[in-house]
């Protein structure tokens, strides 16, 4: 459904008089199959936006080719937009129309004829639990209904393909879960490949099928959820000691059992990852107490996307979307 | 057929949101009407040291190409708040042509400003203006073109700018000098020849001109010409801007 290849995109921009050249995105290969969920994960800056307005036909590639939906995005963009649907994340609808009126215009605008595009708008008003939202104006609706009004706009012309960029910004956790089932739905119900950006882990662990991280541009993972877990080295293993003295002692042991990755020492907590932790925590414990050592509370947590993405691009998204 | 029919489409999506929110149609017509009742009565003991005849006759085809300009200028705001809202990315990604997004608004621009025009039209005559129909009808066709070359003009600043902050002093620098030296509330003829100098530099003038000109019955002179020139120029110039704006890939 997407296939790009070497995707290069150079912004230039003034600084002072000098001019600069800023590469966006530098050489992206992706590839996304029919029936897909891919979540398009990255810190910002990283070149996520600028792949999407790519793919989308927003912008044209500096360099490199890409086919989306079976066309071309530089020479057969308007096949393209035929074809795909995009949500952006600043909305799409203005605040003083009429929701209705505003799904069927857009319908119009990819040459579906009026009555059919009133009955599939009719169709997505109820499938996305917009019931009576037909006649108000989105200025007042909830944030969670005109999020899915951009759905319905997206999803008028009944693309094979959908881009949602950033779907659940700014949602409540309630919103948030409810548009989750109804991204689902397109897949499952519709057989819609969905290609989506999302800020959330959980968001992207719990909807995708796989993940693509963009880092500097460039494509650092691509994989599921659970393979890129596993490559991330071992469970962390958090044990608090009770006897300040004896946290040195403590670490010896832990570090025993890391394979070399090492241990974090801070007051009395130690850290590190274990392959597999499960297999032999009850063994560290015979021994910690064996050599006397007293243990407050021990933790041990498999890894979480989001240490996947600290290995990966050195940063933490959390940080990222708080910054 | 599907290149006029988007633009049709964008056309009605634009006026059913006027109509819903007719308060800037309402304030943008009543502002010639107010000059013309209150500024009208102030030029019948002067107009005869402009060498015309009769005071609305001069003044209307200056408030009309007045009217063409503000009113349409200001279309570039609600393109903004369009933009911001996500409306243009929206449509952007449709099949549809770029060309016919903007030309799809500026119908509405010229749509609204036809109604002003008649208004104005109507209420000059009634007021005590003499002109033929065809130099009005000539008249009315050429603030409709300059109207349509501001709207493009201000819907490619608006997507340039994107912001009405930035907007709306760089609007007031460039109308302001159109006001002063295009004619529209007193002739530049009654000016030094340094100012009427300067003047002919600014192409509204020369619109103005052509406008008054033909409401006076001449429309077979150099200033109808020369005005219906600029217009012709200024609005392909406009047109060929806005597009090329809309067609731009961070519109």
């Amino acid at each position: 459904m997407i296939h790009a290849r070497g995707l290069v995109h150079t912004f230039s921009t003034r600084r002072g008089r000098e001019k600069v050249d800023v590469p966006a995105v530098q050489g992206v290969d992706l590839d996304v199959a029919p029936g897909e969920i891919v979540a398009f994960l990255g810190p910002n800056g990283a070149g996520k936006t600028t792949t999407l307005r790519i793919l989308t036909t927003l912008l044209r590639p500096t360099a490199g080719t890409a086919r989306v939906a079976g066309f071309d995005v530089t020479t057969e963009s308007v096949q393209v937009r035929q074809h795909i649907g995009y949500v952006s994340q600043s909305g799409s609808t203005s605040s003083v129309a009429r929701a209705g009126d505003e799904v069927v215009d857009h319908g119009l605008l990819y040459g579906i004829d009026r009555a059919a595009a009133e009955r599939r708008a009719r169709e997505l008003f109820a499938q996305l639990d917009l019931d009576g939202m037909w006649s108000r104006q989105p200025k007042s609706l909830s944030g969670g209904q005109r999020r899915r009004l951009d759905v319905a706009m997206g999803l008028i012309h009944d693309p094979a393909l959908v881009f949602l960029d950033e779907p659940t910004s700014g949602l409540d956790p309630q919103a948030r879960a409810n548009l989750w089932s109804h991204i689902a739905d397109l897949r499952d119900r519709r057989g819609t490949t969905v290609f989506l950006t999302t800020h959330y882990l959980d968001e992207a662990d719990a909807l995708s099928d796989r993940l693509i991280v963009i880092d500097h541009g460039r494509i650092v993972a691509s994989d599921t959820a659970e393979n890129l877990k596993a490559g991330v080295a071992g469970d962390l293993v958090h044990l608090e000691v009770s006897d300040l003295a004896k946290v040195q002692v403590a670490a010896q042991w832990l570090e025993a059992l890391t394979g070399g990755s090492g241990v974090e020492v801070d007051a009395t907590s130690v850290r590190g990852r274990v392959a597999r932790a499960g297999t032999v925590i009850q063994g560290l414990m015979r021994e910690l107490d064996r050599v006397g050592v007293t243990l407050t509370s021990i933790e041990v947590r498999p890894p979480t996307l989001d240490d996947v993405f600290l290995n990966l691009t050195g940063r933490s998204l959390r940080d990222d979307a708080a910054a | 057929m599907t290149f006029a029919y988007q633009t049709f489409v964008v056309f009605r999506r634009q006026l059913r949101m006027n109509l819903r929110n007719p308060a800037w149609v309402i304030i943008g017509m009543l502002q010639p009407v107010l000059y013309l009742l209150l500024f009208g009565p102030l030029l019948k003991p002067l107009v005869a040291q402009f060498g015309a005849v009769n005071a609305y006759t001069f003044f209307v085809p200056g408030l009309l190409v007045q009217l063409g300009i503000f009113g349409a200028m200001f279309a570039g705001f609600s393109l903004i708040g369009e933009w911001r809202e996500g409306v243009v990315e929206a449509e952007r990604v449709t099949p549809a042509s770029r060309t016919a997004l903007l030309l799809g608004r500026m119908s509405r621009d010229v749509l609204q400003l036809l109604t002003q025009a008649l208004l104005l039209v109507g209420l000059g005559f009634a007021m005590g203006m003499r002109a033929p129909l065809r130099g009005v009808l000539l008249g009315v066709l050429l603030t409709l073109l300059i109207g349509s070359a501001c709207a493009a003009a201000s819907n490619a600043v608006a997507l340039t700018a994107k912001s009405e902050e930035v907007m709306a002093p760089l609007m007031n620098l460039f109308l302001m000098p159109i006001l002063l030296l295009s004619g529209i509330l007193l002739p530049m003829t009654i000016g030094p020849a340094w100012l009427q100098r300067a003047s002919d530099v600014i192409p509204v003038k020369h619109v103005v001109d052509a406008v008054r000109s033909s409401f006076a019955g001449d429309l077979a002179t150099t200033a109808v010409l020369w005005g219906t020139v600029w217009t012709a120029v200024l609005f392909a110039l406009a047109l060929w801007w806005g597009t090329r704006v809309f067609r731009r890939e961070n519109a």
